[in-house]
């Protein structure tokens, strides 16, 4: 079921992207939607079935979006901004924030840690046990994470406390 | 629509370029990794909507921006992936005053 659901997904999207309809390309799309669609059919509904919650995720999740790409945007001006600056090396400040989460479950992690990797400036470097370790280029990148507020959201999100 | 294409295009450009630069210019390889993987995000995304707008709706820019959504979801998670793996062999990071691990003392957490 779960193998079929994906193999539809795949094919669905191999026909939008290919546009070919002859025999040859069909053949191609099946072959390699079947392989990836058993190798890693598990990985896309590793829960088994789809709930009502996930559809209201999505949507908050797409509200989400403009927050961070505002949040990119601005950190992305703040790097080049430095990486420009004359005197560089006095004032980047590169360390290694070590700081307690209260997300829990994998999605919201997941989500947390590539928001943090995507906003310039901030890296996550390992989640372990509760902590996350996120290297930063300067003192003022961490200040920005720890306010704690894209936690906040992405908690939020996923109706996390 | 042509002008805002080159802009864009323009502006991608730019932080490509602030990437280079950073990559050149940060003392050691963590640092690096800021540059590289990130202006490229930006980079990209900027650069690709210019191309998108620049040939009009058609099935062409669909494609243009599903690969930019895309590179916007692995992008971080090989730069995540390339810095565990040099965590994880124990390179050393550069630091300042050469204490790397600062505990993050915020409001919410």
């Amino acid at each position: 079921m779960v193998f079929l659901t994906t193999f539809l997904i795949l094919f669905g999207f191999w026909i939008f992207l290919s546009g070919h309809f002859d025999l040859f390309h069909l053949f191609l799309g099946v072959f390699s939607c079947a392989l990836v669609s058993r190798i890693s059919g598990n990985l896309f509904f590793s829960q088994g079935r789809v709930k009502q919650a996930h559809f209201l995720q999505g949507i908050r999740f797409f509200r989400y979006l403009p927050w961070l790409l505002y949040q990119i945007v601005l950190a992305n001006l703040h790097m080049a901004l430095l990486v420009l600056h004359p005197k560089m090396m006095e004032k980047i400040d590169p360390h290694i924030v070590r700081f307690r989460t209260r997300l829990k479950s994998d999605l919201p992690l997941t989500t947390f840690a590539n928001s943090i990797t995507l906003t310039p400036g901030t890296i996550t470097l390992l989640i372990h046990e509760g902590y996350f370790y996120v290297h930063a280029i300067d003192q003022k990148v961490a200040d920005d994470l720890l306010t704690g507020e894209m936690e906040q959201r992405v908690a939020q999100i996923y109706q996390e406390e | 629509m042509e002008i805002l294409a080159i802009l864009l295009i323009c502006a991608g450009l730019f932080f490509y370029l602030t990437g280079t630069i950073g990559l050149l210019r940060l003392p050691d390889f963590y640092a690096r990794m800021h540059a590289t993987g990130k202006s490229d995000t930006l980079g990209t995304l900027l650069s690709l909507i210019g191309l998108a707008m620049y040939t009009g709706l058609s099935l062409t820019s669909i494609k243009i921006l599903f690969i930019a959504i895309f590179v916007f979801l692995t992008s971080p998670t090989a730069t995540h992936a390339i810095l565990r793996a040099a965590f994880d062999s124990k390179v050393p990071p550069w630091t300042k005053d050469g204490k790397p691990l600062r505990e993050g003392k915020g409001k919410g957490i």
